[in-house]
């Protein structure tokens, strides 16, 4: 593993637990951030996705978390955690169209069960750690200057 | 007009094929039960990306003409056989809910 | 197709950003729930088709790079997202037609299908109730 790049950028945002009101800031921020440092439209797409879907599963399932935007020389990495259940089976979690949301959360249009696969399918380097009764740490790396399909 | 002559038509494929003579009298595509419940009307081919099993019997309530799953999408085989058992028809389509929903459109108003 | 045209096609009426009422789409995708849409769409300047008039719907289209919004079933956002469509210049549109009718209309009319991305749906697990 290589040393680490220079961190040209750093944010962090607080994520409330279910303030359906607010849910969605933090992407709009992140991608705000991104353009302004003169990213390319694909890669501000790709990391607006990603904190979306992290952003509603922390805000409908966590206790309340933070997310840690990082953009260095090469990559942009964006890190949540959260306080809250934990997942106990993140294969089954990540697969398409699982889901334990509450019939709440689908009536207001999420919960689908995509979050976990979506924003893997949108990174180049993904991961996940998880303990039950404490919460969940995940990080999404899109690697900049290299080919994505 | 006739359901087995709407998938023939629009090209989607049965899932579960209950009773493919059904009429069929428009569409109504939502994912959303609770408008389903209120607003979809007997005859309707439903078109919704929910597959959770709360679906057959939003179906069977309203007495839809099926339920179309666009982009490929599958139900779970537990939906799938509470379908059958339900006498509710399941088809898949390939493309996205727009565009079965434009199709079946453009075919039951040319 | 030009939003003026898809206004005039459904009677709907410019929520906001009437003076972009010029503006082009070329495609459209239909859904309420919005992991479908932050799964399925990869293009920029689609029309999201939606019955939710949440706020996140205009966040999901701000961060997608949609080109508008439009509302169905009668639908009106509240004044806060309209307020911050207007800030993100998006437009939105809102119609009384259900969805059924607005993807019949607009895809009779020659508006086409935003392209799918690449996903492994076919496999899919389906949807597990909670345990």
């Amino acid at each position: 593993m290589p040393s680490p790049t220079r961190v040209i950028h750093k944010r962090i945002y607080e994520v409330a637990p279910r303030d359906l009101e607010r849910a969605g800031t933090v992407s709009t921020a992140v991608r705000r951030e991104l353009l302004a440092l003169g990213m390319t439209p694909d890669i501000v797409r790709r990391a607006s996705i990603i904190c979306f879907e992290g952003e509603m599963n922390m805000v409908l399932y966590s206790e309340g978390g933070r997310i840690i935007l990082l953009v260095r020389d090469d990559r942009v990495e964006l890190l949540f955690s959260d306080r809250g259940p934990g997942i106990a089976d993140i294969d089954l979690a990540s697969q398409p169209g699982y889901s334990t949301a509450p019939d709440w959360a689908r009536e207001l249009g999420f919960g689908a069960g995509f979050g976990i696969n979506n924003m893997e399918q949108n990174s180049d380097l993904f991961k996940i750690r998880s303990r039950v009764g404490e919460g969940t740490v995940v990080r999404a790396t899109i690697l900049l200057g290299i080919p994505f399909f | 007009m006739e359901l087995r002559k709407v998938i023939a038509e629009i090209g989607i494929t049965t899932l579960v094929g209950a009773d493919l003579a059904r009429e069929v009298r428009g569409g109504y595509c939502s994912d959303l039960l609770s408008d389903v419940l209120a607003h979809a009307q007997a005859g309707d081919l439903w078109i919704t990306h929910q597959r959770h099993l709360n679906v057959i019997a939003v179906a069977k309530l309203r007495d839809v003409a099926g339920v179309v799953f666009p982009r490929g999408l599958r139900p779970s085989a537990d939906v799938a056989a509470r379908a059958q058992a339900e006498g509710v028809n399941l088809l898949i389509a390939e493309g996205t809910a727009f565009e079965v929903a434009g199709k079946l459109y453009r075919f039951l108003h040319p | 197709m030009k939003l003026a045209e898809i206004a005039k096609l459904l009677d709907a009426q410019f929520v906001t950003g009437a003076d972009q009422a010029e503006r082009e789409v070329a495609r459209a995708f239909a859904a309420d729930l919005l992991s479908d849409v932050l799964a399925m769409v990869q293009e920029e300047g689609v029309l999201l088709i939606t019955g939710m008039i949440t706020p996140q719907v205009v966040r999901v289209a701000e961060v997608m790079n949609m080109g508008a919004v439009l509302f169905v079933r009668g639908k009106l956002p509240p004044q806060a997202t309209v307020e911050y469509a207007t800030g993100a210049t998006i437009p939105l549109l809102a119609t009384g037609q259900d969805m059924y009718e607005t993807c019949g209309t607009l895809y009779r009319a020659g508006l086409l299908p935003a392209k799918r991305k690449g996903f492994p749906l076919g496999n899919a697990f389906p949807h597990a109730r909670h345990p």
